[in-house]
Parts: structure tokens; C-alpha cells; sequence
């Protein structure tokens, strides 16, 4: 049984909003991925880091995209390019199915 | 309880090697992977099955088992459990039982069908399997709204897996919408975030009015006699009736605008679409001697 990990909580200026980070060792660890994998992510733009105290963490609002992305790359052995298109046309299904909603409630 | 077959699930031949499994099993995923087919149900159902198939075939323990067996796998448990009896009456040490909870311990688990369970027992699935996740599941839910509910932001408490939790509906929420409610999902592992809840709000078709956006349309019946003389029609808007004026001469098939009855509109106080009213001039029937008289009497003249 692992012990429980802390979600860190940064301190920001004033004017920012508190947002919880998590570490992203924490991540490599539970889901058995190189860090680089990560990094490569987020220099593909896929996925936002934020580095404090040259510890990189995700906000928790990128999460769900990151781990849907390990999924891809674990799961399914799709590499950071496909990922890339992937992404960018579930996006584009995404706003298409908007769009199929509002055009259905106009019939 | 039906039999899985499990080679069709993978479309494989019974004689597939590990490799043509795996190949299979990789294909398919791909296809239906849920992190590829978001909000589709059936892919999702599809890739449990898959995953119930690649469970069995890929292990050559299950595979020797579920191919020993085949479609008369009840029969065989019977046999089996037969045969565990008169093994336990000779007071054999080993047990088909027994068998069973050491061999396949920590598979199955409620992702996986009746069939499988059955066949390969109740344990659990190890954490950490398909569809890991540090961060909680999201629940999806759905909630029924009737057109005038969404007239105006109103408080609601839903009960979802158990747990009460009060939202606000915002005015003007639209059929197909789904909000986010953050955290209500469930819960993370090894102290991971939540998932987020997602509700989407279905809003019925009011009998009354069409909903076009922030608009409405409706029809409403008109006399012949207000729509040749002009005068007054009261027609119904979302909240209550309202009188309006017909100008003389109006005709069938008219659009009148009522500015700001429509729907509120979305995350904007005060604000509101309009409403459209169609007249449908209803020609009178049943005229008396008299009626049809003075009808007689306008058509000669407008000819």
C-alpha cells in the first residue's frame, strides 16, 4: 500500500488564483512513465508545467488531458506525434459535436 | 448467462498464435479505446469486451480452460464440480475450488461480464490495471428540465451515487448543455485529485413554444374579423399572458416581434431573446343565414 501523495498547493501573488499542482515525479511513479515522456508533452505544447524551485508540477486542470495521453502512449503504443494529431482532431470532433447539437435543437 | 465467444470478439481463428492475439487486441483497442471515442457508450462497452477477450486469450491458463470447455462450459463446471466431489470423498488435498482462487485471483472484477465471472471467479482486478487513473473517474449524469424550469436560475439538489449536491441552474441553459461541477466525481488514488462531475441538461420540447437559441416561436389562432378590423389577441409567453395590439388588415401567416420575451440568455443577467408570435387567422364555419349574407354581400362588392 503507497502512502497517500500530498497535492501541493502553491503561493502565488495576490492577484492569482490558488491552483493545486501536483508533482509530476508523483505522476511517473503511479503510472510507471519516464519523466522525459512528460517533458516531451508539454514541449509539444500538449501539456502545460509549471517549475517551481526547478520541481516541475501539473495544475490540475491538465491532469485529465495528461493522463488520457500516458493512457494513449501506454495502452495503445501511440507515440508523441500521434498523440499530437489525436488530440488536436478529438478537439476538432469536439466542436463539431457542439456544433451538431445546436444545429439539432434549431430542426 | 450467454456465451462470450471470445475468438469472434477479437475476430481471430481458433488456432491464433499469442502474437496474432496480441496484434488482434491492439488493432481493435485502437478503434475503440475510450479516450478515443469520448461520450460514446458503445465504444466503451466494445472495449470492455475486448479487454474480457485479451484477459482470456492472452493468458495461456484461462485460454486452455475457456478452449477445454468452449460453449458447453456450464456442462463442464458441472463435470467439474462433480469431480471436485469424489476428489474431496477420496479426501484428495487438491480441490478444483481451490484451483480456482489461487489460479486466477485478482482478475475479473464488476468491469467484466457474468460469463467471465462464472468461468474464472469474482476476485478482484489489480489497481493499476486498463484505465488507470491517478485522478478520480468523472461521472456523467443527466437531468430533465422542462423549457419553463430554465425560464430562471433555480436551486436543485441531486442525488448522485448516493451524495447529495445542491447546484444552481443557470437561466437559459440549453437542451444538450452539460456544466462541470469540479470534484463531485470520483474519488483519486493513492490521494490523487477527484474527477469531476458532469451533468447534462435535457430540456423537453415545450408544446407551446420552439426554443431557437435565445428565441421562441409560437402560433397563435386569430379571428378573421381582428385580423380584417384590427383590435386586440392575448397570447401566452413564458411567464403569463400578454395582450397585443393587431394592426387592421392583417395577414395570415403574419410575424409580430415581442421584444425581450424570449429566453433569458445564458450567463447574462438581463438579458433576454425575443419572442415570435405566427398568426394563424382561423376563417369562421358554421356562419348563420345572416353571416353568410353580409359575406355575400363583400364578395359582390370587392368584385
Amino acid at each position: 500500500m503507497n502512502p497517500p501523495i500530498a497535492i501541493g498547493r502553491t503561493s502565488e501573488p495576490m492577484s492569482q488564483t490558488m491552483e493545486n499542482l501536483i508533482a509530476t515525479s508523483d505522476i511517473c511513479i503511479y503510472h510507471e512513465v519516464e519523466y522525459t515522456f512528460i517533458s516531451s508533452l508539454s514541449e509539444a505544447g500538449l501539456v502545460e508545467l509549471r517549475v517551481i524551485n526547478d520541481t516541475p508540477y501539473v495544475p490540475e486542470s491538465e491532469l485529465q488531458k495528461l493522463e488520457r495521453m500516458i493512457r494513449m502512449h501506454n495502452e495503445l503504443e501511440i507515440n508523441i506525434a500521434g498523440i499530437e494529431a489525436i488530440t488536436y482532431l478529438l478537439e476538432r470532433i469536439e466542436q463539431m459535436h457542439e456544433q451538431l447539437r445546436l444545429l439539432r435543437n434549431r430542426l | 448467462m450467454a456465451f462470450i465467444d471470445y475468438y469472434q470478439v477479437l475476430g481471430i481463428p481458433k488456432t491464433a498464435s499469442e502474437k496474432e492475439i496480441k496484434d488482434a487486441y491492439r488493432k481493435l483497442a485502437r478503434k475503440h479505446h475510450p479516450d478515443l471515442n469520448p461520450k460514446d457508450p458503445e465504444a466503451n462497452k466494445k472495449f470492455q469486451q475486448l479487454n474480457e477477450a485479451n484477459e482470456v486469450l492472452s493468458d495461456p491458463e484461462k485460454r486452455k480452460k475457456y478452449d477445454k470447455y468452449g460453449e458447453n462450459w456450464q456442462h463442464g463446471e458441472e463435470y467439474e464440480k462433480y469431480q471436485q466431489q469424489q476428489q474431496q470423498s477420496r479426501q484428495q488435498s487438491r480441490s478444483y475450488a481451490g484451483e480456482q482462487g489461487a489460479g486466477f485471483e485478482g482478475f475479473g472484477g464488476e468491469d467484466f461480464s457474468d460469463f467471465f465471472q462464472s468461468m474464472f471467479g469474482q476476485g478482484g482486478r489489480p489497481a493499476g490495471g486498463r484505465q488507470a487513473k491517478y485522478r478520480g473517474q468523472d461521472f456523467n449524469a443527466e437531468l430533465q428540465l422542462n423549457l419553463k424550469d430554465v425560464a430562471e436560475s433555480h436551486k436543485q439538489t441531486l442525488t448522485v451515487n448516493g451524495k447529495n449536491i445542491r447546484l444552481t441552474i443557470p437561466a437559459g441553459v440549453e437542451n444538450g448543455q452539460t456544466i462541470k461541477i469540479a470534484g463531485h466525481g470520483g474519488p483519486g488514488a493513492n490521494g490523487g485529485p477527484a474527477g469531476d462531475l458532469y451533468i447534462t441538461f435535457v430540456v423537453n420540447d415545450d408544446e407551446r413554444f420552439k426554443r431557437v437559441g435565445r428565441d421562441l416561436y409560437a402560433t397563435t389562432k386569430l379571428d378573421l374579423y381582428t385580423a380584417v378590423l384590427g383590435g386586440e389577441v392575448t397570447v401566452d409567453t413564458l411567464n403569463g399572458k400578454v395582450k397585443i395590439k393587431v394592426k387592421p388588415e392583417t395577414q395570415n401567416g403574419t410575424k409580430v416581434k415581442l421584444k425581450g420575451k424570449g429566453m433569458p440568455v445564458y450567463k447574462k443577467e438581463n438579458e433576454f431573446g425575443d419572442l415570435y408570435v405566427t398568426y394563424d387567422v382561423q376563417v369562421p364555419t358554421n356562419l348563420t343565414d345572416k353571416q353568410k349574407k353580409l359575406f355575400e354581400e363583400l364578395a359582390a362588392d370587392a368584385k
